[in-house]
């Protein structure tokens, strides 16, 4: 597993811990249960946190605590279950969150450019992906039908721009 | 109808890029077939019983004589010489080999066509009204909206890994030929009492085999809002939908669980947070210069009753049946509208030949102001025909097998491809529709027996909607014997209604006379001026049980 963030190849300051295991020093990623069951002994620590919500533990639930996340990391237990793809956009269009979005789990090539658009910053992806990889299947689709987290202009900004220019280009 | 722009044409040649790419990797063996196969599945490469098929879509069923010719193109070069229309508006070829379909999409991306979300968890091609723009009391031009629809939904970031495969249809008219009540979405186009156009939506119908009617959750979605409210609905089904088995995934299941009122409030609250965000905004500029696109075609002014016509009815009876079935009301004095059948006696329904694909090009180019559109009930439409062409239009079709009088009547059938080609059915349908058309062929019989729909399904996933045939025909299997289960009184229109199960099944040899029997009881108990559906209606299903199984 490594992790990609913001198109670069980087080391994981994060530590996943386990419900169970004791707290390392140093940023963690912890589940929502230990977030809610522990939220003063982790919030009294004076680092970087992370919460892992699984497919069906919705953003609202960490709505209020965003401010104290470094990481919210949204699972897909499998390619196919695209939950996360609306809890992504809830936390950077609905939430504000500035913070970390994580894709974790199993995160298929030809997803990346779906994962970025709904406002995922980082990704944790499979060995076998390059940069090469990355730098291709991040940018598959260099135009949008529809706006999204990225902000990305869409196709309907463009063709009003167009239609803008032409209509000053008339008038001058 | 709509053309690319620049932008349009870029997106499209994007994607005929990546998926070259991903079918080399498949056949370089760098990706195993498991592997391969979410991905063609983005792409409508389906793995059948015998080979790859392809699925191409045709939005709201439009297609100019150019994009026919290529069709036609296309299945002489890379299949067999024809293709096959499907209850979705598309076109499958059964035979590509995979190593030719990135050409396809080349040839098909020439003529501003693609196979983008025709298979997978996505957002499927829109379907709508083959009748767009020439019926009488059309309110607003379906295919507008539809147009807005695909753009919004093609490559959607956040809705192409749906619980399941997610499919929208609109109706621009009160009577409705888009069979939107059994569809995901269903959005019926309305005007309020200031003239204004907005949306009914219906959400949560379907077939399968769970079958459902859709319920209304909104009474009008103003037009600029329309996105809006769309995405409100797919996303409290992304984030509610069931995602642990396959056959509950659907929005239908989500509304039947929580009910249409509890889905109605989380559709509202939903949607008041998106339209308040802005993103969404449809602006009144992008629906015109849309709708540009769709304006009507230069029709002459003519006198309502053609002379021609009426002549050539009198002078041919062959013209004259095919006039009764296959011609509808258009909304300018002088015109028609022309539904060419796909359902020869025999024949399998949908299937077209490239040689017919080209002919109807021809006849809609010379006839049809060059457009053509294909039906959810596998047949063809040329919307547009002047009434004194018809005569012509007719010769021409029928030198090319194209002129079978039975739109509508009961060898007009819809049938999945069933075992005879599908990897899920379990039993065949093709050729129980081949029996039961022959069985019928007779054409004053036909007509004696007046409005009946047929509707065939291999298996209990009702690509054939037998749920809403007037006579519905489900194939099972049990322990290896292919039976046949025999439903009445569905139907697919405004009065959407799923068919109520008769009995026992019927063996392959006994299902074309329980068909012919059910037949009989109807036009034994029919009233003056009714069709199957209204006996139907009217009596319902125990005067039908009992006869049928009388002699058993």
């Amino acid at each position: 597993m490594q992790l990609i963030k913001n198109g670069e190849f980087i080391e994981d300051s994060f530590v996943a811990v386990g419900d169970e295991d004791a707290l390392p020093d140093g940023p963690v990623i912890v589940s929502l249960e230990r977030w809610q069951a522990e939220r003063e002994t982790l919030s009294a620590r004076n680092t970087p946190l992370g919460v892992r919500l699984k497919s069906g533990q919705e953003p609202s639930v960490i709505a209020d605590d965003l401010d104290k996340l470094s990481v919210v990391a949204l699972e897909f237990p499998a390619y196919r279950n695209g939950r996360a793809y609306s809890y992504a956009r809830l936390l950077r269009e609905r939430y504000g969150y500035k913070g970390e979005v994580r894709a974790v789990g199993n995160v298929l090539r030809d997803q990346f450019q779906f994962m970025i658009r709904c406002g995922f910053d980082a990704l944790e992806v499979s060995d076998n992906i390059t940069p090469e990889i990355w730098a291709e299947c991040s940018n598959f689709f260099s135009l949008f039908y529809q706006p999204a987290a990225d902000g990305k202009p869409t196709v309907l900004s463009l063709r009003q721009r167009l239609a803008a220019r032409a209509q000053s280009s008339d008038t001058a | 109808m709509y053309r690319y722009d620049e932008f349009d044409h870029q997106l499209v040649n994007e994607r005929v890029a990546q998926f070259a790419n991903q079918v080399a990797r498949r056949l370089s063996g760098e990706l195993t077939e498991d592997e391969f196969k979410p991905l063609r599945l983005m792409n409508g490469v389906y793995l059948q019983l015998h080979a790859y098929m392809l699925r191409i879509a045709i939005p709201y069923g439009t297609l100019s004589s150019r994009q026919l010719r290529m069709l036609a193109h296309i299945g002489r070069t890379y299949d067999r010489g024809y293709g096959h229309f499907t209850t979705r508006q598309n076109l499958q070829f059964n035979w590509p080999a995979l190593k030719d379909v990135p050409d396809i999409l080349k040839d098909l991306a020439s003529v501003e066509m693609h196979c983008i979300q025709t298979s997978g968890n996505c957002i499927r091609n829109v379907t709508s009204d083959q009748y767009a723009g020439a019926a009488k009391n059309e309110i607003e031009d379906p295919r507008i909206i539809s147009e807005i629809i695909r753009q919004w939904s093609t490559f959607h970031p956040e809705f192409s890994f749906l619980p399941r495969k997610f499919k929208i249809a609109v109706s621009g008219t009160p009577d409705d030929r888009a069979a939107i009540r059994v569809h995901d979405i269903g959005i019926q186009i309305v005007q309020d009492g200031a003239g204004n156009i907005g949306y009914e939506v219906y959400v949560g119908g379907g077939l399968g085999r769970t079958p459902m009617i859709a319920k209304k959750i909104a009474d009008f979605v103003p037009k600029e809002d329309l996105l809006a409210y769309l995405e409100a609905v797919m996303r409290v089904y992304n984030m509610y939908g069931r995602r642990d088995n396959m056959y509950k995934s659907r929005i239908k299941i989500l509304v039947h669980e929580i009910g249409a009122e509890e889905m109605k409030r989380q559709v509202d609250a939903e949607f008041a947070e998106i339209r308040k965000a802005g993103t969404l905004h449809l602006p009144q500029e992008e629906v015109d210069r849309i709708q540009a696109y769709f304006r009507p075609p230069a029709f002459e002014t003519l006198p309502d009753e053609s002379t021609e016509l009426n002549k050539a009815v009198l002078a041919d009876t062959g013209f004259a049946n095919w006039v009764k079935s296959n011609i509808a009301a258009h909304k300018i004095p002088g015109y028609a509208i022309v539904n060419i059948s796909l359902k020869p006696i025999g024949g399998t329904p949908g299937d077209c030949t490239s040689d017919q694909m080209d002919a109807v090009a021809d006849i809609a180019e010379k006839f049809s102001f060059d457009e053509v559109r294909v039906t959810h009930e596998q047949n063809l439409t040329l919307a547009h025909v002047r009434k004194k062409d018809l005569y012509a239009v007719y010769e021409a079709l029928k030198a090319h097998d194209l002129a079978t009088p039975n739109i509508n009547l009961i060898t007009d059938q819809i049938a999945c491809p069933g075992l005879d080609y599908c990897s899920l059915a379990n039993a065949r349908s093709i050729p129980i529709a081949q029996r039961i058309s022959e069985r019928f062929a007779d054409i004053a019989r036909q007509h004696e027996i007046g409005e009946l729909k047929i509707n065939t399904s291999g298996c209990i996933n009702a690509c054939g909607h037998h749920h809403v045939g007037h006579i519905g025909i489900l194939g099972v299997d049990k322990k290896g014997v292919e039976y046949y289960q025999v439903t009445l009184g569905g139907a697919a229109d405004e009065k959407t209604a799923i068919g109520d199960i008769v009995g026992p099944a019927f063996t392959e040899d006994e299902i074309v006379d329980a068909v012919e029997k059910v037949v009989n009881i109807y036009l034994d108990k029919r009233e003056a001026g009714e069709r199957f559906i209204d006996t139907y209606r009217r009596i319902g299903l125990a005067p039908f049980k009992e006869n049928l199984y009388a002699t058993h």
